[in-house]
């Protein structure tokens, strides 16, 4: 398929070229999104629809519009007087260049000359661009109207933080998995999951509320799951690899800080517990549980009254958190980090304990001893020239109640999204707000995978600092509500509008694992 | 009158008896045997092939200040009359004029005003459907023909040729819908005229 469109009659390398239509071509065939290519003198360009216009010849055309219902007449006019045009972004450019040829598409510096032929782009193009499906790359969708497959660079990918968003109900959960299943199945990385509603672990549900297998069925022996709620688990029929208890003596001071909205704690509060903590030492928490007023303060410390009572109002909301204990069993933190050493992907479940209170509490508490260890791990290795850590991706949901501006400074995941790259620890995060992430942290990320958003501010978010950025705002407010998602950054060549690749039914099952029994299995068990 | 189109010699219609360099008039061999309004004729001045198309016809008295005079008062038929005055078709002759709007010469086809004009005396052809075919492969021809000032109107010449070329394809819609789309990007300014002529051309 390599139909010609029309001829470049303007542009500009900023704001892309304007192409006009052939009569043959019809305008109302013509849909932003999708790929185009234009054969310059010199170079091929690879490009992207991303508006579509009429025009016409003669003004007094408009006034006193010809007879169309006429068959000759709309077909003489129709690409005459009467003309459709379309806005091409030239993204990369394929072939001709020595270094193109070498590289493979390289991004554009130049537009093409005048009149230059633009035809929709083959499926080979979009493979040259896009890749083949190998033991880096996953297949994650396909373009809009075309069969061939985008591919993700999955070894590129969690090299830096990611971002999947989306409004509410448009497929972020389900892009999550399918991104979580080709990390497992390609192996670039070890994954922790903070499971906020217990969906990617064992299984999820999709909207018309048919079951799904997540990633423990998929790959049982690489994938643990942990529970905060094991009756919930038990009641799902989910077998899990351990359930977490959290001592009062693993909370730490920085866990609370980070609680501070959640808990509506004042600024205060939280320099109280600093200064508790350096006081009463790893049972700070109990021992400021069991202070009834400030005269029972040890000496030496300065807290005023209102403050300890804010204080203390919140610490016990976190008491009243069922997986607190006032002492753990075991640690579960040094367990699930035992895990992902092995190479043991890590799915926590949340159960009913989707409150944000605990799930911020456990993410956050988790993940700082993670950063620690693997910090440690990293500077080893890079000293003692010894193997670093594997690659780490954390993924996190509701992400913008952890990196909003007011505490991605403090908190360890801005921490992680900013610097931790060189620690090989990264973020994945899902978020519907994005503009509620702070944008030092946004800039740092690596690659945008974003379902359709309506908001301005989000996509203003979303799309910050990316080149073309009106023309993608177009294609991105254009998606449909669900399956599509506009993917860009660092993973992939060029920003593209893609069409999810299905998931849940026992043939996609089959695609992730090329077993034969699995097929048998998902017979038994779906029907 | 219908024209035998199959033919694949041409058909002699005239002899040239007035030329300049944008047009030749031709007097015909035999009354009203005129070809049709826009119809291709071409005349000979070796090397030079000239291409002509017909924009207008008349047919008068031999001499100018003789005009002729009813007769048919106590006839019944008008063939009659000519029955009765046989001399008539003698005192009477038909011409026409073309306008000159290409040129072979060698092989080559040009579609604009050739170097000389027509010699007097000339003889001057029907063109064949081939040669109208080959000729219509290239529409320059319609630039020269809107730009020229005739007696006639002319978007009834331009209709009336695209008229007559359509007849020598098996597909007259697509030969017409592709010059009407050159006429579109030519009358660009003048949609009205455009129009006029669209209204002509259409089946």
């Amino acid at each position: 398929m390599s139909e010609r469109l029309g001829i470049v009659v303007s542009g500009s390398l900023n704001k892309g070229v304007e192409v006009r239509l052939d009569s043959s071509a019809s305008v109302e065939e013509m849909a932003v999104g999708r790929y185009v290519t234009i054969e310059g003198e010199k170079q091929r360009f690879f490009g992207m629809i991303t508006d579509v216009s009429l025009g016409v010849i003669d003004q007094k055309l408009t006034i006193t519009p010809p007879d169309v219902s006429d068959p000759f007449m709309a077909e003489v006019l129709a690409g005459t007087s009467t003309y459709g045009t379309l806005h091409v972004l030239p993204m990369l450019t394929i072939g001709g260049e020595v270094a193109s040829l070498i590289e493979g598409p390289q991004p554009v510096k130049t537009v093409p000359s005048h009149f230059s032929v633009v035809k929709l782009a083959s499926q080979r193009d979009v493979e040259l661009v896009f890749g083949s499906e190998d033991e880096k790359k996953f297949y994650i969708g396909t373009p809009l109207d075309m069969e061939t497959k985008v591919c993700l660079d999955l070894e590129e990918l969690v090299k830096r933080s990611n971002g999947i968003f989306g409004k509410s109900g448009t497929g972020k959960t389900f892009l999550t998995r399918l991104l979580l299943i080709g990390m497992l199945q390609k192996g670039t990385a070890v994954n922790l999951v903070f499971d906020m509603h217990s969906e990617y672990g064992w299984e999820g549900r999709s909207e018309e509320g048919r079951k799904v297998k997540a990633l423990k069925q998929l790959f049982p022996s690489k994938v643990a799951v942990f529970t905060l709620d094991e009756e919930s688990s038990r009641r799902r029929g989910v077998t899990t690899d351990g359930v977490v208890r959290i001592g009062y003596d693993e909370i730490e001071p920085e866990d609370v800080g980070l609680l501070r909205q959640t808990l509506n704690l004042t600024e205060l509060a939280v320099e109280a517990v600093y200064q508790l903590s350096r006081r009463f030492g790893k049972n700070w928490l109990q021992s400021t549980l069991d202070l009834r007023d400030t005269e029972e303060l040890p000496e030496g410390l300065n807290i005023h009254e209102s403050t300890l009572h804010n204080l203390r109002r919140g610490l016990e909301t976190v008491r009243r958190l069922p997986f607190i204990e006032p002492h753990a069993p075991t640690s579960a933190v040094d367990y699930i980090l035992n895990k992902l050493d092995q190479g043991e992907n890590v799915v926590l479940e949340f159960g009913r304990y989707t409150d944000i209170t605990a799930y911020i509490l456990v993410a956050n508490l988790l993940t700082r001893r993670i950063h620690a260890k693997y910090r440690d791990r990293t500077e080893k290795a890079m000293g003692e020239d010894a193997i670093p850590p594997r690659q780490l991706v954390i993924t996190i949901e509701e992400a913008h109640r952890f990196l909003n501006p007011e505490v991605a400074s403090q908190t360890i995941f801005g921490t992680i999204a900013r610097e931790m790259r060189k620690y090989n620890v990264t973020l994945l995060v899902i978020d519907q707000r994005p503009s509620g992430i702070d944008s030092e942290v946004m800039s740092q990320i690596g690659t945008k995978i974003t379902c359709l958003l309506d908001n301005d501010r989000d996509i203003d978010s979303v799309l910050a600092g990316v080149s073309g950025k009106s023309e993608l705002k177009s294609v991105l407010s254009r998606l449909e509500s669900k399956q599509q998602a506009l993917i860009f950054g660092h993973a992939v060549p060029m920003p593209a509008p893609i069409r999810i690749r299905e998931y849940g039914s026992a043939q996609s099952y089959k695609d992730f694992i090329p077993d034969e029994n699995i097929e048998k299995d998902i017979e038994e068990l779906w029907g | 009158m219908r024209l035998i189109l199959n033919t694949t010699e041409p058909q002699r219609v005239g002899e040239v008896i007035d030329a300049t360099t944008t047009d030749f008039t031709a007097q015909c061999y035999e009354l009203y045997q005129s070809p049709p309004l826009g119809s291709l004729v071409k005349t000979t001045d070796l090397p030079l092939e000239l291409y002509g198309l017909v924009y207008n016809a008349a047919t008068t008295s031999i001499e100018p200040g003789r005009r002729p005079i009813a007769r048919g008062k106590d006839e019944t038929s008008e063939e009659a009359i000519y029955r009765q005055s046989p001399q008539l078709l003698k005192l009477l002759r038909s011409e026409f004029s073309a306008l000159v709007i290409g040129h072979r010469q060698g092989d080559r086809l040009y579609h604009y005003l050739p170097p000389r004009t027509a010699r007097i005396h000339s003889f001057v052809y029907l063109c064949p459907p081939g040669e109208v075919k080959e000729f219509s492969q290239s529409f320059d021809f319609l630039n020269m023909l809107i730009n020229t000032r005739l007696p006639v109107s002319t978007d009834e010449l331009v209709a009336a040729c695209l008229r007559q070329m359509s007849q020598v394809y098996e597909d007259r819609h697509a030969f017409l819908v592709a010059a009407g789309k050159e006429l579109a990007i030519l009358l660009s300014g003048q949609f009205s005229q455009l129009k006029a002529i669209l209204g002509r051309i259409k089946q």
